[in-house]
């Protein structure tokens, strides 16, 4: 049981002194926050307000803008590519997100328990070192060890299963997955170092408790890391599908959408229309109904999580 | 509360940067490749606000000064001193040795030049050229946008002053604009400082194992030697395909247009002309041979993964019995397979046909705010007549400097497929068979049209009549778009 310690309420003058003390306070506070703020308005606010604004004009990027109001958004329902792209967006939640978040708690999970100390720190180490390395050098990597003569293929020949090789990032059926185990590469390790710090902050009472029970590893993750967990999960999965859907780096140095718009998303459609096409209003066009779709998607998301936390 | 309150203006804020700004990744290294355009921009917020910028600051000057015609009294570069503000291209030397050879003969002239990707300078180039100090020579990566804008200085009365109206025909049309944006003919925007040919290189040991004594005379006996090939065990034809590299069968199939059918329809699809189609009988029988050699395995089975790098190294290596490219490859396969390496000509149908290559210049050109366009339009003059200009373009790096007719040109190594090459251009010249490239129609036909739809050719789920139709309907959606 435990015992409230708070004061009563406080005599009214005291009160005022502390509001006065809190707003200057808070006003020290805003003057902190005040040059990030800025940068954020200057790179941040002001490029989503103007692609907004491009949305609705047709423009090059250099010669006059025009007003075209929703016509931008007309042209991009009429994309041939656009039902695929956004499938393939969906798609890649999977290996974006699905596997890193599962794989990354049960990686967590067997380094708390397996690997404490120094060698539980270098494993996580190694495990997040993908997250940090340069994506065009990774996707240069990639492309060697998934090309018809590469390590997966020659690892694959050496244990018998030389039929199904093949160049995987040119594969129609396999392209896009090749790019999910990528993504599985590049996210794992975010996913796993924050777990990891989350699971660290669970009281060990109850993995003892659960021990003394005679529960196993398996069951310990089931009853008390998960369900502990899905605050910090909820994050992850919130980042990661965010990451998918917008996805444009590894698609674009794996894969550039090939073979034959195979792995086309809408973050690589729109840096080809309003790069390679020069047309910025249906390019911010596109951004903006993207925009809108994660919204979509990640509400339910975020609702979930807050509802189970506040039960 | 309030948290909710924040964060969902927060994640839409969030999640738009991440959108806005997801082109930031660091660039790819483009292929080393001419014709090939894929397209890579660093920082793409910074360029949009920069661009709404510069609009403000120059649309009014760029009415003001569009095609400003030069006095054509014999433009130089005069005696004292010139600085050439210039853009060049990463990767590709030959103008910087122009640029160092043409100071050591006009001392008064010095440079300061900057060099970017080829696919940086699509997205840069607009902004360069109408910002207030504008290069006076730059490298163009595609031009009818930048001329319509106003931003290319109108070359039309250099090229009478220096009498380059008077040099063979094809060399100058590919960087002529007309009054409706159409290339091809009307005013002069450009030059080009070497032209460029492509054509079948083939490794000429192995040529001869399956019984080549001499370059075939029509498509059956190219043909017929590529099932040679096949039956040998080797690999017929080495070629790239990978989406990024951009889809090189963009290459055989444009020469097998060009062997079944006239050259004018091609430029003027490529040029924009009204009413242009590439879904043309000719061109269908074309792309049916093309669907036929992949369907016969003479293409690597991994090509849609192959980057123009790795083809060329894997062709210098001796995978390949023959790749279609362009002389810009000549230094690396004469290093790689010294002796080694011949050139042929696509051949015509039928035998004695018309002989057609993709032909391009090394376009640049001047802004039409440029401080020195006298002097950069005398250095265009120079690049094509002067002996060492032309001798940096030749032997150095295997390209044909163009100019007048009866310019000498300048002597190679024997072996060198550069003599190939060069003697290749004016037997193609002479039957007027020079093309641009069928993916520079439109800025993303190649990225949006060619490499999908040849890819999914490759891969059994696009036939010939298809590829046409696809790509047809693309070039309509984009210049709908313009």
């Amino acid at each position: 049981m435990t015992v409230d310690n708070r004061p009563a309420a406080l005599p009214v003058s005291r009160r005022t002194h502390i509001n006065k003390r809190a707003r200057r306070e808070a006003f020290v506070g805003w003057l902190f926050v005040l040059p990030a703020l800025l940068m954020y308005a200057v790179f941040v606010l002001v490029p989503l307000l103007l692609s907004i604004l491009y949305s609705f004009n047709r423009w090059n990027g250099v010669g006059p803008m025009t007003w075209v109001g929703l016509n931008n958004y007309v042209t991009v329902f009429q994309f041939p590519n656009l039902i695929g792209s956004i499938f393939n967006a969906f798609w890649l939640i999977v290996w974006f997100s699905f596997i890193p978040v599962g794989l990354g708690l049960v990686t967590a999970s067997v380094i708390n328990r397996v690997a404490t100390g120094r060698f539980g720190e270098i494993a996580r180490t190694v495990v997040f070192l993908p997250y940090i390395i340069a994506l065009v050098a990774a996707g240069i990597i990639w492309g060697w060890l998934f090309s018809l003569s590469g390590l997966v293929n020659q690892i694959l020949e050496a244990i018998g299963l030389g039929a199904i090789t093949r160049a995987w990032l040119g594969d129609f059926d396999w392209a896009l997955s090749a790019v999910g185990i990528i993504g599985i590469w590049v996210l794992l390790g975010f996913c796993t170092v924050l777990l990891s710090t989350a699971m660290s902050k669970v009281d060990p009472a109850l993995y003892e408790s659960a021990r003394i029970d005679g529960a196993s590893w398996f069951a310990e993750f089931v009853a008390i890391t998960v369900p502990l967990l899905k605050q910090e999960i909820g994050v992850c999965l919130t980042v990661t599908v965010i990451f998918a859907l917008a996805t444009f780096d590894i698609v674009y140095v794996a894969t550039a959408g090939g073979p034959g718009n195979a792995t086309m998303v809408p973050g690589l459609q729109i840096y080809i229309l309003a790069f390679t096409q020069r047309n910025i209003g249906v390019a911010s066009a596109l951004a903006v109904m993207l925009m809108i779709l994660v919204v979509v998607i990640i509400l339910p998301i975020q609702r979930l999580n807050r509802e189970e936390s506040a039960q | 509360m309030d948290k909710k309150r924040v964060f969902w203006p927060m994640l839409a804020i969030v999640v738009a940067l991440s959108l806005i700004l997801s082109a930031c990744a660091p660039a790819a290294t483009p292929t080393p490749e001419k014709v090939i355009v894929t397209s890579v921009v660093e920082k793409q917020a910074t360029v949009v606000v920069q661009a709404t910028v510069v609009v403000k600051e120059t649309v009014a000057p760029i009415v003001v000064t569009a095609t400003p015609e030069p006095k054509p009294a014999g433009p130089n570069c005069g005696t004292d001193p010139v600085v050439l503000k210039a853009t060049f291209e990463t990767g590709f030397p030959v103008p910087q040795q122009l640029a160092d050879e043409f100071t050591k003969q006009y001392p008064n002239v010095t440079w300061d030049i900057s060099q970017d990707q080829f696919a940086n300078l699509i997205a840069s180039t607009p902004l360069v050229l109408a910002s207030d100090n504008p290069p006076d020579l730059l490298r163009l990566p595609t031009m009818v946008s930048f001329a319509k804008d106003g931003l290319l200085m109108n070359l039309d009365g250099y090229a009478k002053a220096f009498g380059w109206d008077k040099w063979p025909v094809p060399q100058l049309n590919q960087n002529r604009i007309d009054a409706n944006g159409v290339r091809g003919s009307g005013t002069l925007y450009a030059m080009g400082l070497n032209y460029s040919l492509t054509g079948v290189f083939y490794n000429k040991k192995l040529a001869q194992q399956i019984g080549m004594t001499e370059p075939p005379k029509t498509v059956a006996e190219f043909e017929d030697l590529l099932a040679k090939a096949k039956a040998a065990g080797l690999q017929p034809i080495m070629e790239w395909g990978s989406a990024k590299s951009g889809m090189g069968l963009a290459f055989p199939l444009q020469q097998l247009m060009a062997a079944y059918g006239p050259v004018g329809p091609i430029n003027d699809w490529i040029f924009q002309k009204p009413g242009a189609t590439i879904d043309t009988p000719t061109n269908l029988i074309a792309a049916q041979h093309l669907e036929q050699w992949i369907k016969n395995g003479y293409f690597p089975s991994d090509i849609n993964a192959i980057e123009y790098t790795d083809a060329a190294a894997r062709f210098g290596k001796g995978e390949g019995v023959f790749t279609f490219n362009g002389d810009w490859q000549n230094a690396p396969y004469d290093k790689d397979l010294p002796g080694n390496v011949g050139f042929f000509l696509m051949p015509p149908a039928e035998a004695g046909g018309k002989l057609a290559a993709m032909s391009a210049p090394l376009t640049f050109g001047i802004a039409a705010k440029a401080k020195h366009a006298d002097c950069a339009a005398f250095f265009f003059n120079w690049v094509a007549t002067n002996d060492m200009a032309r001798q940096i373009n030749v032997t150095g790096f295997g390209s044909n400097p163009g100019g007048p007719a009866d310019a000498t040109m300048p002597a190679l190594a024997a072996g060198s497929v550069t003599n190939e090459t060069l003697a290749a251009g004016p037997v193609m010249g002479a039957d007027g068979g020079a093309m641009d490239f069928i993916a520079n129609a439109t800025s993303s036909i190649f990225a949006q049209g060619w490499t999908p739809e040849l890819q999914k050719m490759v891969g059994g789920k696009q036939d010939a009549a298809g590829l046409l139709k696809a790509v047809q309907a693309e070039y309509e959606r984009e210049l709908a778009q313009q």
